[in-house]
Formats: structure tokens, sequence, C-alpha cells
């Protein structure tokens, strides 16, 4: 074998200090690097690997932050108790910056370069209908936190998944009986205008119809809207009902010029609590918000009769009776919705034991197991309450909290039932191919 | 409601919008005219004037007015010290040149952002107006605090306006602005000039949005809407022209809000742009400015 240039003589290379350093280099950047595979007993003991799409930064970063450390909490509890199929879980995090964009390049690098499990995680209506394509291209089960109609709808794929947190149309049809009969039939629908509010515009109008009220005015405001006086003359004078839902760092301006814009002629209000996650209700401001309702996922506040699970799920999050931060009462939680971070682990735990999962070459059996399950009881794996589970369209199905502001607190005044909720499935995920 | 109120409303709405549109564009106008330098960083420094106003209000108990008139005068003074920090750092360092520096700010803008973010926190912060009156008209109530921004903010103007054209310190800056090898031939420090005027335009942005705060709470993404308006409204009225910039803010700020409450806001957004692309194909120097020697 020719050698000219001496590359494999040993007595012409001289092993330089530079050319050592960077070999070491090179092999801690392989060892750091994602994907490398530091477990060499197989995957019998390797960790299982949640790739985490949070919203870090852009508006979703305050549901981001808490989502997170529900997720680490769960992830813990889990873990301490022995893992899934004996094996702990890794939870690798990347910022979707909420953005849909972002959220599918993120959705594809858990796919090729962190080669994960599955992937959890993200809220945003936007970023969830983002993201999907990305997860079902890479057969990548895709297990979202979101509460838009988008999954159940069946017009995303047969990856993706909402099994902890009940979407906007059931949560409105189950909710418009207590709205006609407590707070007004003559409703104004106030929305942000982009997919998670037109769930509210199209699915509130048939839902009050079939209680004998009606939504009398529409009004969409663009999510980055900052000021608000402007759509108020929109509103018509005989609304009984103002019905709100916003999302994003506006709302406190919302709800402030509302305020001044009406006085105490104000209509009754209802409104999603989306629009005041981790925002304090006692702001400077929000005093015309006194005596109005919200629909909460998960109460924000220690109700008297919260269950044991649900105390224990609280102190596991490390939240408050006031449902802020221990020992930082100004850091206030998202607490209607993360309680679906928590929930959802504990499905994929179940799904994954089911499916006997040992690796990404399971992830079809993981859908199939997913898909066959039919009900969460409610306990310390499900604190926000029992559920039902719709293989078909990918969907949980829950109960919602009426909660009235009160001395600065928010007290459940109703609870729905399951059945409330329920609707025809639109489509059969489990038509698709896998 | 009646077209009479209704106009009244769209008007005071849109007022409001102009006064702090006025302040935070002439900052943008200011820089650019006498440095020549397109300042994207400009809504992030009228976000840290409103991030900054909700540590200090907190930071000092009591009635709120004192928080807020606090915030009021140390806001505005930190956010020009980081601004002429950075342009000592950064932008003389590039020797001002205009590609370079577009680029430079687009850096600040992010580490001023991300900065933001890690120490301030995604959450949207209130801020408690220095008092809360409501005016009470026939037909809707207002807030009275929204009035007086506009009061503040006209006197801001004004102020301006007397420093630019009656102090020792607006003739240099003036001279700067007119021709800058001239005015170092006269002796006139340049570079030092260059530096002040780059803190005053961010201190104005700072203001604006110490003044806003109460209504609009504090928020790491809260500096690209007044960005991308205080250009409409820069390139409108013409760079470099404070007449143009308070004309153009008043014109932007009138329609946005007239339109957006008859029509609908995005229409607004449309007709504002559409002037802009209007105002380059006709009158490239704005309506105000002088055209280029």
């Amino acid at each position: 074998m020719a050698d000219k240039n001496g590359f494999f003589d040993l007595s012409k290379t001289t092993l330089t200090r530079r050319t050592a350093l960077k070999g070491l280099a090179a092999g801690a950047g392989l060892a750091v690097a994602p994907g490398f595979v530091r477990y060499s007993q197989a995957q019998s003991s390797a960790p299982i690997k949640i790739g985490f799409q949070s919203h870090r930064t852009g508006i979703g970063a305050a549901y981001g932050r808490w989502y997170e450390k529900t997720t680490a909490a769960a992830v813990k509890a889990i873990n301490a108790a022995g893992g899934i199929n004996g094996r702990q879980i890794e939870v690798i995090i990347e910022d979707d910056g909420t953005d849909p964009g972002r959220g599918a390049e993120v959705v594809g690098k858990f796919a090729t370069q962190h080669k994960t499990d599955i992937v959890f995680g993200t809220l945003f209506s936007h970023v969830v209908i983002g993201s999907a394509p990305a997860a079902g291209e890479n057969k990548m089960p895709y297990f979202v936190v979101s509460e838009g109609h988008h999954v159940a709808s069946t017009k995303l794929n047969r990856y993706v998944f909402q099994p902890g947190i009940t979407d906007v149309k059931s949560q409105i049809q189950s909710m418009a009986p207590w709205i006609a009969a407590n707070a007004g039939k003559k409703v104004t629908q106030i929305f942000p205008d982009f997919a998670f509010g037109y769930d509210h515009r199209d699915y509130l109008p048939p839902a009050l119809k079939a209680q004998g009220a009606e939504v009398i005015a529409q009004i969409a405001i663009p999510p980055t809207e900052s000021s608000f006086t402007k759509y108020f003359p929109q509103i018509p004078p005989e609304t009984e009902v103002i019905y709100h839902v916003m999302v994003g760092p506006a709302v406190l301006t919302f709800v402030k010029e509302l305020g001044e814009f009406y006085g105490s002629n104000l209509p009754q209000l209802f409104g999603f609590m989306d629009s005041l996650e981790a925002t304090d209700i006692n702001s400077p401001g929000l005093e015309f918000l006194d005596g109005s309702h919200f629909w909460e996922g998960s109460p924000r506040y220690a109700q008297a009769d919260d269950s044991a699970a649900q105390k224990a799920y609280r102190a596991a999050v490390g939240i408050d009776d006031n449902g802020a931060a221990v020992g930082d009462p100004k850091d206030v939680s998202t607490a209607s919705h993360m309680f679906g971070c928590w929930e959802t682990l504990y499905v994929v735990k179940k799904a994954m034991e089911d499916a006997g999962y040992k690796g990404p070459e399971d992830r079809a059996k993981l859908v199939e197991a997913t898909e066959a399950l039919t009900a969460f009881a409610e306990g310390p794996e499900h604190p926000q309450g029992p559920k039902t589970f719709n293989g078909k369209i990918h969907q949980c199905f829950g109960i919602q909290n009426i909660s009235k502001v009160e001395g600065g607190k928010l007290k459940v005044v109703h609870k729905t039932k399951i059945e409330d909720g329920l609707y025809e499935p639109e489509g059969d995920y489990t038509t698709q191919a896998l | 409601m009646h077209f009479g109120p209704h106009l009244l409303l769209a008007a005071l709405e849109g007022l409001v919008t102009s006064a702090v549109l006025a302040l935070t564009a002439l900052g943008l106008s200011l820089v650019f005219g006498v440095m020549r330098v397109v300042n994207v960083a400009h809504g992030e420094f009228f976000m840290l004037g409103a991030v900054l106003a909700w540590a200090i209000s907190t930071a000092i108990s009591g009635h709120p007015a004192l928080g807020f008139l606090a915030a009021l005068v140390i806001a505005p003074l930190i956010v020009g010290a980081i601004a002429l920090v950075a342009e000592r750092l950064v932008l003389r360092r590039l020797n001002y040149n205009p590609e370079a520096t577009i680029v430079a700010t687009i850096g600040m803008l992010y580490i001023i952002q991300q900065l933001a973010l890690s120490f301030y926190g995604p959450e949207a912060r209130p801020v408690e107006p220095p008092f809360s009156y409501r005016i009470l008209l026939p037909w809707f109530g207002y807030s009275g605090y929204k009035l007086s921004i506009i009061a503040a903010s006209a006197l801001l103007l004004i102020a301006t306006w007397l420093v630019l054209t009656r102090t020792r310190i607006g003739l240099i800056m003036r001279a700067t602005q007119y021709d800058s090898e001239t005015a170092q031939a006269f002796g006139i420090p340049v570079d030092r000039v260059y530096g002040g005027v780059f803190a005053l335009g961010a201190m104005l942005a700072a203001i604006a949005a110490v003044l806003i705060v109460p209504i609009s709470q504090a928020h790491y993404l809260m500096g690209q809407d007044p960005l991308l308006l205080s250009f409409i409204v820069v390139i409108i009225g013409g760079l470099g022209s404070l007449r143009g910039t308070v004309v153009a803010a008043v014109l932007i700020g009138l329609s946005d809000g007239i339109i957006s409450m008859f029509f609908s806001p995005t229409l607004a957004k449309i007709i504002a742009t559409l002037l802009v692309a209007m105002v380059l194909v006709f009158r490239p120097q704005g309506l105000f400015g002088t055209a280029s020697r």
C-alpha cells in the first residue's frame, strides 16, 4: 500500500499539544452532542427522552415557564416512583418562541437531532397547528396541552394527542347553560383574532342558542392590540353579558378600559381564565372584575373542598393557596392550564406501559396504545378531576369550573359534568395510516 | 352609540396615541437627523423605560403618584445612560457608518430584549397611575389620566422645541445636523454631541413609555409596535424635522383612532402604510423634510 505522505507512519507523526487539545475538544463535543448514545447496555436502562416544546420566549413565555415547572414536578414524581417501564424520564427542552415556524423546526430537531421518544408540551394553538405536520412527517407522537379544538377537529394528524386538557368546543358547550341561566341571554363576544379565538367565535353561538340565549355581537381583536377603548362602541347597548377571551399581555388594559368606559353600568362579565393567567387578579385596575365570573380549567385558588390529590399536586408543583409560587406571591401561576402537563405525562406513562414501549421503533405501538385509552380516574395522576378519552379524536373530556371573583379571590361556584361537554366526533384519526 | 360621541371617543383615543407616538418618533427623528443613524433599537429603549418605571414605582411605597413621578425622572435618566454607553461602545467604534449601525442596532434590540426577558420576566406588569379620575361624559366614561398624557406630551414637545431653537445646546445640535464636518472645524465636539443626541433620543422614548405604562403595562415585547409606528411617522413627517414628526404623529394617531373605530384596525394600518408608500414615491424627503443636499 502506497503511503507517500506518510500518514500511517507513526514515526513521522508527532502529537503536538495543539492536536491533542483539538482531539480532546472534539471528543468532548461529541459526548455532549445531542443524540450521542451514552448508554452502552442498549435501551433497558437508558432514560425515555421526552422533547419538551416550550414557550420560553414570545407572547407565551409566562405559560412556558409554568409549564416547565409543572412538567419538572411531574417528571420528578414519576421518576421517584420508578419511572416508566423501569426507565427514568429525561426531559429535553427547546424554545419554540411561541412561533409556528419555530415550533415546526423544534419538532424536527427533536426527531432528527435529539432523537426523543415523543414530543410534548406547548399551548398556543397556532404553534400546535404549525408543528403538527412536522410531527406527522417524522412519525413522532406529539402530546399537546393546548386546549384548542384543533386536535379534536381531526384536522391535524394521527400523531397529535391532547389527553390532558379539554378543548374549547367542549368547554363552551358545558358552560353555555350556566351562562344563559345565570348571567344573561344577550351576549357580546370579544375574542382574539386567531385560531384560538375562532374556536370561541364558532362554538359559542350554537351552544348558547341551544339554551335560548343568543350572541348579539362578535368583536375580533388583533392579538397585538394594546388599546381597546376604540372597540367598545361596537358593544350593543342591550348587551347583558360580555363574554371575553383575551390572550397576551394587554389583558389588564382591556379590563381597565372596560371599567373606565362603563363605570358602574358594566354588563355582566364572563371571561376565560386564559385572559388572566399568570396575572394577579388584585392588580391595580382589575377592581372592575369583582363579582364577575371566569372559566377555570383547574382552580387557581385553593378551594374548601379540594381533594387530597389536588392538595398533593399543588404542593408538588410549588404553588400556594393563592395559586402563586411558594415564597413569591407576585409570581402567579397559569393554574388553569398547567395541570394538563402533569396529567398528560401520566397518560404518556400509562400508554407506554400498555404498549410495552422500548424505543422509537415502538412509536406506532404507542399511538395505538394511547388511542385505546378510554378513561382516567381522578386521583394523584389526574388531580383536576376524572376524564374520559376518545381515541378516535385524540381528545379527553372532563369537568369545567366556573368561578366568581369575590374579595380578591376566585371561588368555584359551579362545576360542570363530563357529559355536558361531549359532542359528536367530527372525524376519526384511527383510519389514518401509521 | 350616536355618531357625535363615537367620533369624540375615536378622536380622544387617537390623540392619546398621537401624544405618545410624537415623543417616541421625535427621539428616532433626532437621532437620524443629527447622527444619520437608523436606530432599530429605539423601541427597546421605549420598553426599557416602561420596565424601569415598573421597577421604580414598585420599589417606592406610599401614594402611587410618588412612585410614578420618581419613575418619570429616574427611568429616562437610566435609559439615557444605557444609550450613552451603547453609543460609546458600539456606534462610535463603527464610525457611525449607516449600514453597520443598522446591523449593530438590530443586535442591540435583541440584546436589550433578551436581557429584559431574563431579568424582568415574561409577564406584563402594571404600574399604578398617579391618579385615577374617571371623567364622566353623558355617553361614556373616560380616563382622566389619558387626557393628562396628551397635556404632558404637548409640554415635553414644546420644551424640546425650545431647547432645539433657543439654547446653545440646540444650536450646536442643529449645526451638527446641518454639516458635521464644518461644525467640527468650528470647534464643536461633534463626537460628544453624537453621544448626547443618542442618549436624548432614547430618553424621549423612555419618557413616552413611562407616560403610557399606567394604561398599558410593562412587557418585554412592547417595543415592537412603537418602533414600527415611529418609523412610519418619521418617514411621513420627514427625517430630522421636529414639526413634521409632530404633525405626522397627530395624523397617524388620529387616523388610527378614527379609522379603527369606524372600520377596522387592520384598515388603519393598511392606510398608514399606504401613506408611507405614497410619501416615499411623491415626496421622498417627507412632508416637512428638506431635500438632501
